[in-house]
């Protein structure tokens, strides 16, 4: 099964668990996987017309999804898929 | 409340005056005990925003994930992310505001005034959506903690 790793910010929506193992094809099938297993996650990984929040990056081991097949990308029992929100900001309003 | 080792706060107050004019950027790990995250290393990133260095940060997402692993291997979590205000107030700005997504995690910023580090704050990012986020200030509790190697520069 390939492995979802939860970062600490959403972990108290998945029982505290750091990462979660989900049986799919594709990148789209795990994460719906895990929305099934753990509800509460859909409103911080989509927006209400179900599209992915533009800070939330996924990845397929070291691969951002957007630059493979996005959400259709095919992935392999010991594939790795890492949910990482952005990090950015800075001085200037 | 952050604790973090002397020498983990100088090495990212040193970061800023490495970078200075421009914005430095990294991680802090370690692990979340209650309200407390206590920061047993860090990791230097670069700062993506080659546009506007100087007042705007951005860490590549891939760094990130690698971090995340490497961090996993020792043990560690992402408890939180620092950077510099290059002459400008070691205050949070609305847009470290709208870029935090991180909620628990602290946000410690340091203020570098002409290439010399000056405050250094820590901010958590507390609410439970983007709709009512907010940050909050924090108390930064510089300790002599057992300290793992850190400041791996990438």
């Amino acid at each position: 099964m390939a492995k979802i790793q939860i970062p600490t910010p959403l972990r108290q929506y998945t029982n505290k668990q750091e990462s979660i193992e989900i049986k799919a094809s594709t990148v789209g099938d795990a994460l719906s996987g895990l929305l099934a297993k753990h509800p509460d996650l859909r409103r911080h990984l989509y927006t209400e017309d179900g599209k992915l929040r533009a800070f939330v990056n996924v990845y397929l081991n070291d691969e951002d999804i957007r630059y493979l097949q996005k959400e259709a990308t095919t992935i392999k029992d010991s594939d790795n898929i890492s949910i990482v929100p952005s990090i950015a900001g800075g001085a200037r309003q | 409340m952050l604790k973090i080792d002397k020498s983990h706060y100088e090495a990212l107050r040193c970061h800023g005056e490495e970078t200075y004019p421009y914005e430095c950027c990294g991680v802090l790990l370690g692990t979340m005990n209650g309200e407390q995250r206590i920061v047993t290393s860090t990791a230097r990133c670069g700062n993506t925003r080659d546009d506007s260095p100087h007042n705007r940060y951005h860490i590549d997402p891939r760094e990130l994930v690698r971090i995340q692993r490497e961090g996993r291997e020792r043990g560690e979590d992402i408890v939180g992310f620092y950077h510099s205000h290059p002459d400008h107030p070691a205050r949070w700005s609305p847009t470290d505001l709208a870029e935090a997504h991180w909620f628990s995690c602290s946000y410690v910023i340091t203020s570098v005034a002409k290439g010399k580090a000056e405050v250094t704050n820590s901010f958590e990012l507390s609410g439970s959506d983007e709709a009512d986020k907010k940050f909050v200030d924090e108390k930064i509790e510089i300790g002599e903690l057992e300290s793992k190697p850190q400041g791996r520069a990438s």
